[in-house]
């Protein structure tokens, strides 16, 4: 994490619109009537009894009429999740109610609770309706919101396996986890980060504590493994800590403001970060696995600007041929130092001479200033 | 090769200051009111308004103006960067047949950028090298690159990166260099046009250089009255480059060690003694003709009106010179402290005579006359990059001198100073390199390096 708090995706729009679905799941009664819509859920259908209706308080009356669990969600057209219900069971029903505004949304049904889902358009009618972006704009942050998630997804079960090796005690196994655990968060930090509340609970170290803050996280468990070669019960507590910490960064990251802009500067943040705390070799001071977190930083960017580039190199082609050269360039790099491309595993960094250091940090510097105009371009 | 001139700290006063006398405990009466005038004059430059209280912000000068503050008097505080030159807030003119930054009378501060080309490109570096062209002709002439430092779409940083909004042009200039690792075999087809004078320096008896604090593909001289406006410079050429150069070293230099206008008081280097008395005067045109630009007959037509330059980073032992006895510091030099004037003379000017000086006198071994006449023009600046390891200030001279030719000028007299000086017992060399410095951009198509590249 870095040092300052900058959150690139603000976490008070996480704030609203997690206010905004107020969450009032209330189970049974439905009573029908005016800012009503029904749902029905099917195994191969979602059926709306309004395709447009009025903003203000909306109830959703969910009926699940297939054979599997279901999840009912509504959603913005970027996939921002409105309002969601999860565990609706066959034959059950569940109101839903949330306030919301004008504009274009989507009804998911999700049998079986996987997937993009079974989706319907609706529309919400009224004055004060959000400025809309291109259909190009919403693909590109919905495909960068599952690219997300799907980190996420993996990190989980990464994670479990990394407390497990904590709570056997085995301290290799441990080390051996540590790296692979984090990568999913490191792609993908700048979201991660927007959720002010996780950041500070899985990836603080030790010289970003606050006072009268407890350290917990990865780098608390770095240490004890790499500096202290210790694995006492405080150190097997927090490895469930950390797991359950991120599991609450998985449940948020539906909820998480994705702009176009947001995405381009997040590509820029993660390079920052490769610049300041990677390069420097601050991050993982004790393990010394900086150069895996670098690469999921920097597979983390390209991915954002691999989404953005219809738009970009349509606004300004120099700039994406120059980006497109950089990222190989530096991919091309870093690849120098892994015996198997398709492996994560990476010189340690305590082995990387200063000159070669350099090298690295001319490298990130060639990619961060062109990264840096991005997101203008994509605005333009 | 801190020679026979030097430097005065920050403190590059006008004439008539009497000595070294009473700098510091002193309060305001030492300084002349003539260069408090100077001060609100850079204000008054062309084109920018300059808040000029902010002279206290400088580094190089902030822990003497803001000492002098503290004896007492704002007056004395805001000598601090005050350039001693009439005009310091005026623009240099950027175009003409030489670059400017060499016969121009030599601002107060510095900050030097070597670069290492990353691009294996040609037309790449040709590109990089125009856009560096655009940008010092605006920066010089005290404007902000590109579309500026605000105002542009709120979701791309600035072109300008803005600490020097505001500031007078400082008399900057920017100085471009070539260094030998440009003209390398399969590199950018320049092999073949690399000149013969631009040699590499051979090791001296008794350098200590550091890898990373010597060479470098290309450097930019940055030269200002204003500190920040010369590190503003380096700063927006630094980020233009990214992807195609990287900076490889760079230093920050202050309190000019060479004078370039003899009518102007001489300044001290860092071992409290002038420097650069007999240094070749910027307006003396048969001297810098015959001494300084090169000719396209001496074998390289591109270098024609260009110079080549040699950079040392002279560490000097700060602690052990301080402990040296007066008697012993004026025989190493061979001049006196207070004066300034040669062994057995009286007056700073007055022509030496060698034979009165000791045979490894520091000014006897570097003056003309045991040299073949080789004469330099030295632009050096006192450094101090804090103190080192062992609690000693890392300081001493960031030599810079340009010649028609290193091997009639530079080198026979470092051989010399290297075997003999006295100096040595209190200095090292850690840093070195060399670049031919190519003519002057002669107007708003031109741009910096054109003759070698066309």
């Amino acid at each position: 994490m870095r040092p300052s708090v900058r959150p690139l995706l603000a976490a008070t729009a996480v704030v609203t619109a997690l206010t905004t679905l107020s969450a009032c799941a209330e189970k049974g009664s439905a009573k029908g009537g005016e800012g009503t819509v029904r749902v029905e859920a099917k195994d191969t259908a979602c059926e709306v009894s309004a395709k447009e209706f009025a903003a203000g308080k909306v109830s959703l009356e969910v009926e699940n009429k297939g054979s599997k669990v279901t999840e009912v969600y509504v959603l913005f057209p970027d996939d921002r999740i409105v309002t969601e219900r999860e565990n609706i069971g066959p034959g059950t029903k569940a109101t839903i109610t949330a306030e919301i505004k004008p504009g274009d949304y989507a009804i998911a049904c999700k049998p079986g609770m996987t997937g993009d889902g079974i989706r319907q358009q609706v529309k919400v009618t009224g004055k004060g309706a959000a400025a809309k972006r291109s259909p190009e704009q919403d693909a590109a942050v919905a495909a960068y919101r599952s690219y997300v998630l799907a980190q996420a997804e993996e990190t989980l079960p990464r994670a479990r396996a990394f407390a497990a090796a904590v709570k056997s005690g085995n301290l290799a196994a441990a080390q051996q986890a540590y790296a692979p655990s984090r990568i999913g968060w490191e792609r993908t930090e700048p979201v991660a980060e927007s959720f002010g509340d996780i950041d500070p609970k899985v990836d603080v170290r030790a010289d970003g504590l606050e006072k009268g803050q407890t350290w917990t996280g990865w780098h608390r468990l770095e240490k004890a493994l790499w500096q202290d070669k210790k694995i006492g019960p405080e150190e097997k507590k927090l490895a469930d800590t950390l797991v359950a910490d991120l599991t609450v960064w998985q449940k948020k990251v539906g909820f998480a403001e994705i702009t176009p802009t947001s995405m381009a500067n997040g590509a820029k943040e993660l390079l920052d970060e490769v610049a300041s705390g990677k390069v420097t070799g601050e991050e993982e001071r004790y393990s010394h696995t900086d150069l895996v977190d670098f690469k999921a930083n920097l597979e983390g960017a390209e991915k954002s600007y691999q989404l953005l580039k219809p738009v970009a190199a349509k606004n300004d082609p120099a700039l994406a041929k120059n980006l497109d050269a950089r990222f190989a360039a530096l991919n091309a790099l870093l690849d120098t130092y892994r015996a198997d491309k398709n492996s994560y595993v990476f010189t340690s960094y305590d082995k990387v001479a200063p000159d070669r250091r350099k090298e690295l940090s001319d490298g990130v510097n060639a990619l961060a200033e062109p990264l840096s105009k991005l997101a203008a371009a994509v605005v333009k | 090769m801190p020679d026979e001139h030097t430097t005065s700290g920050a403190d590059t006063s006008g004439a008539g200051r009497p000595g070294v006398t009473g700098d510091t405990g002193d309060t305001g009466t030492v300084r002349d009111t003539g260069d408090i005038g100077d001060a609100d004059a850079r204000a008054d430059g062309p084109g920018r308004t300059a808040p000029s209280r902010r002279a206290l912000l400088g580094w190089g000068g902030a822990g003497l103006a803001l000492g002098a503050a503290a004896a007492g008097g704002t007056a004395v505080a805001l000598r601090g960067d005050v350039a001693g030159t009439a005009g310091a807030g005026t623009a240099v003119p950027f175009h003409g047949p030489h670059q400017a930054g060499i016969a121009t009378p030599v601002q107060d501060r510095l900050h030097f950028a070597a670069f290492d080309v990353t691009t294996k490109d040609r037309a790449e570096l040709v590109a990089l090298l125009k856009e560096w062209t655009a940008a010092a002709r605006l920066m010089t002439a005290g404007r902000p690159v590109g579309e500026g430092g605000f105002g542009g779409l709120p979701e791309a940083p600035p072109d300008d990166t803005g600490e020097a909004l505001g500031l007078a042009a400082s008399r900057l200039t920017l100085t471009v260099g070539f260094g030998p690792g440009l003209f390398a075999k399969d590199r950018f087809g320049l092999a073949g046009r690399r000149p013969d004078a631009l040699v590499d320096l051979e090791p001296f008896p008794g350098d200590n250089l550091d890898r990373a604090r010597s060479g470098g593909d290309l450097c930019v001289q940055a030269c200002a009255d204003d500190p920040q406006v010369a590190v503003h410079a380096i700063r927006q050429l630094a980020r233009i480059g990214f992807g195609r150069t990287a900076v490889r070293w760079s230093q920050l230099g202050f309190g000019k060690t060479s004078s370039t206008t003899p009518e102007a008081q001489t300044p001290r280097n860092m071992m409290g003694f002038k420097d650069g008395t007999r240094n070749i005067a910027g307006t003396d045109t048969a001297a810098l003709g015959r001494h300084v630009w090169a000719a396209a007959r001496d074998g390289s037509p591109w270098m024609a009106g260009g110079s080549y330059l040699v950079a040392r980073r002279i560490r000097m032992n700060i602690e052990t010179w301080d402990r040296t006895s007066l008697q012993e510091q004026e025989d190493i030099f061979g001049r006196d402290k207070g004066e300034g004037a040669p062994v057995g003379r009286s007056n700073e000017h007055d022509e030496p005579f060698l034979p009165a000086m000791k045979p490894d006198a520091h000014v006897r071994l570097a003056h003309p006359d045991s040299n073949g006449g080789a004469r330099l023009l030295r632009r050096g600046y006192s450094f101090t990059d804090g103190t080192d390891g062992l609690g000693r200030l890392d300081a001493g001279l960031f030599f810079l001198a340009y010649q028609r030719d290193p091997r009639t000028g530079f080198i026979p007299v470092q051989r010399r100073l290297a075997r003999q000086d006295g100096l040595n017992e209190y200095i090292q060399h850690v840093g070195s390199a060399v670049f031919a410095v190519p003519p002057g951009v002669r107007d708003a198509s031109d741009w910096w390096g054109r003759t070698l590249f066309s």
